[in-house]
């Protein structure tokens, strides 16, 4: 009764063609917005710094997985050195620039990542499938080795590590020990909320097509006039944008400092499983799955000795790894075989359902 | 021009100037080669008769090699302890078979991918957890593996065979060909064959795809233990063995991912130029190259042969 779509008229196409042409979905993203700016002021640090900032940067980086993988149809294990390279860049930047606003470097971060990121896309116009996915295993590998050797990445700092200087913006700390958790949330989630924006438009758009044509059939996609090259390679570059603007929120808002291991395979994997598990070419797909595999462990890892403890058998934090781990494989497997098109499908059956319940006759 | 003599005339005069070198470099070169190859033969076991690319294929060299040390360590003879690990690959082919492969029929190939790095996150927690997760040695004392280094004086100077490598490179090419054979010459080998050609196919004329996924994952299952105790005796089993799995990929995309010489000659190479290249260009620009030289000699290689040396040609229709 909530949720229908009878009685309300489209007069125009331009409300025809709307991201969300039903009332309730306006309002429920509404409500989700200000609720999720209302959490900055309700939420006790270890939720904001812990739970919210981390999913807002993992969603981001799933997001610009899912444009690449899910979009454009290219494998790419390389997310974690393209998040590394915005991250590395940031820091040059800010370093180097101190009076500009951080916000602004953390979004020109993303270029940089964009130029690498075409660079080891150009492979994919001759290969696909894994052997591209093999291929920009290489970018992952060649840029960590960077990160490790070039220390004029990171100022020749003696620790090889970046640090983040304290940064403010509007004369509040956002960047450096000193910051908030409010603070950098409140940055981490409206750079957000404006990115997921300009990829939902780009997406619908004339771009987005030409990348599910490419996806779906790169030959017939050139066939009907779409330049599979620069098709590709804006793919890899505005993924490597995204990709790279999180690794930057990711080193400055999140860790506060990181060192070249962040950026390592399993930070690509564990972004691809996001990808995968909420669901290829559905950005709201990157929001579940990227809150699935990051909060799960931290659930599992409450949840456990909790429900251990009561049967006497209490167990060592080691072997909870160990267990989360299993429990995270076999659930991955378990999502995979329930519903391999990911959560984000799980969703829309669900809207489906809403809108005829309760008759659905 | 200074940097340009360093890189490409001073490492020929060090080469012919110091030819043992050279040989001692090619032969190390020769032998992880021989180990990549092995661990490669693994995932194209898999990948031609299902379709499925196993990223499992590296956590189950560590699993083998774990479960085989730890039995041991539970005072079990070490060639009992060999059997007994062999039944455990055997029980996890039948229970990937039915829990994973089974259900994900006729999904796409991405998701079979995923579904093997769930089970690479399981097998992960069940080795630590029944093991633990501290390094082992392996045991190569009670497998009758050889130890000690010959010496040879070759071109001029000593050169040193480790007879661990020698013992590496001659039983991988034992399991090399008894695969070969096995793949042309027996009845299931043919029936390998026929599903990697076609599964509708194959399934018409009335083989049982099922079987033959257990087959293959439990070849791929003994593969990956060989592979583990090679490995295992050269730098101790531990869970970063993992990541020498990942230096199999290149070796597959060069060699191509269906073709079984194309992983051995890929495995070579990779191999060779691994190590010459950290030998000879590694120091001009920092050292530690070879975490990534094998993936881009396996880039620059597909520019050219998009299906790797021995991979089938690639025909695309709409």
């Amino acid at each position: 009764m909530l949720y229908r779509e009878a009685g309300q008229f489209k007069t125009t196409y331009f409300s025809d063609m709307a991201v969300f042409r039903l009332r309730e979905d306006r309002t429920g993203l509404a409500v989700v917005v200000v609720a999720a700016y209302g959490l900055a002021f309700v939420g006790t640090d270890f939720l904001l710094q812990a739970v919210l900032i981390p999913f807002l940067v993992f969603s981001l980086a799933a997001i610009g997985l899912n444009i690449l993988t899910g979009y454009a149809g290219q494998l790419s294990l390389g997310t974690g050195a393209f998040m590394g390279v915005g991250a590395y860049s940031c820091y040059k930047l800010m370093t180097a620039f101190p009076d500009v606003n951080v916000i602004i470097w953390i979004l020109v971060s993303g270029l940089f990542s964009a130029a690498v990121g075409a660079l080891f896309g150009l492979p994919s116009l001759r290969i696909k499938g894994f052997y591209l996915a093999v291929a920009t295993l290489a970018a992952q590998f060649f840029l960590q080795w960077c990160f490790i050797r070039v220390p004029w990445l990171v100022n020749y700092n003696v620790s090889g590590a970046l640090d983040a200087p304290l940064r403010t913006v509007f004369s509040i700390p956002v960047v450096g020990a000193t910051a908030t958790s409010q603070a950098r949330y409140i940055v981490v989630l409206t750079l957000v909320i404006a990115l997921t924006w300009l990829a939902s438009n780009l997406v619908r758009g004339r771009i987005g097509r030409m990348w599910i044509a490419v996806r779906d059939m790169d030959l017939a996609a050139e066939l009907i006039g779409i330049r599979p090259l620069q098709t590709k390679l804006l793919a890899f570059a505005v993924s490597s944008y995204y990709c790279g603007v999180a690794g930057a929120l990711m080193v400055f808002l999140w860790y506060g400092g990181a060192e070249y291991d962040v950026f390592n395979i399993n930070q690509s994997f564990f972004i691809l499983f996001m990808v995968i598990i909420g669901g290829l070419g559905s950005l709201i797909g990157s929001f579940f799955g990227a809150a699935l595999i990051f909060i799960m462990p931290i659930l599992l890892g409450i949840i456990l000795p909790a429900l251990l403890v009561p049967f006497g058998l209490s167990i060592g934090a080691e072997t909870i790894e160990h267990l989360r781990f299993m429990i995270v494989g076999a659930l991955i497997i378990f999502f995979l075989i329930v519903e391999p098109h990911g959560l984000a499908r799980l969703w829309q059956i669900g809207k489906q359902k809403l809108l005829v319940w309760p008759f659905p006759y | 021009m200074d940097i340009l003599y360093k890189a490409f005339v001073e490492p020929f005069l060090f080469m012919s100037e110091a030819p043992d070198l050279l040989l001692q470099t090619l032969w190390e070169g020769l032998v992880s080669g021989v180990l990549y190859a092995l661990i490669a033969l693994g995932f194209v076991l898999i990948f031609k008769a299902s379709g499925v690319f196993n990223f499992a294929q590296g956590i189950m060299v560590v699993f083998a090699a774990l479960t085989l040390v730890g039995l041991y360590e539970k005072g079990v003879p070490a060639l009992l302890a060999l059997l007994l690990t062999a039944g455990v690959m055997l029980l996890l082919a039948i229970a990937v078979e039915r829990i994973v492969l089974r259900p994900l029929v006729n999904q796409p190939d991405i998701i079979l991918f995923m579904a093997t790095f769930g089970l690479t996150y399981f097998l992960v927690g069940l080795g630590e957890l029944v093991f633990g997760g501290s390094p082992k040695e392996m045991i190569a004392d009670a497998l009758y593996l050889p130890q000690g280094t010959t010496e040879l004086t070759l071109l001029g100077g000593p050169v040193r065979f480790q007879h661990l490598d020698i013992a590496a490179a001659v039983i991988a090419s034992i399991i090399i060909a008894a695969l070969a054979v096995f793949f042309s010459r027996t009845r299931i080998g043919r029936a390998l064959r026929a599903v990697a050609d076609s599964h509708k196919a194959a399934l018409s004329v009335g083989i049982s795809l099922n079987q033959i996924w257990v087959i293959v994952w439990f070849a791929a299952g003994i593969v990956a233990l060989v592979a583990g105790i090679m490995w295992g005796a050269r730098s101790g089993v531990s869970f970063s063995l993992q990541i020498i799995a990942l230096k199999a990929l290149p070796v597959l995309i060069l060699g191509g991912f269906t073709s079984v010489p194309g992983a051995i000659i890929g495995g070579l190479i990779v191999g060779v130029g691994e190590k010459v290249g950290e030998f000879y260009w590694g120091p001009l620009v920092g050292g530690g190259i070879d975490t990534w030289l094998a993936y881009v000699i396996a880039l620059l290689f597909l520019l050219y042969r998009p299906q790797g040396l021995f991979g089938e040609r690639i025909i695309e229709r709409i």
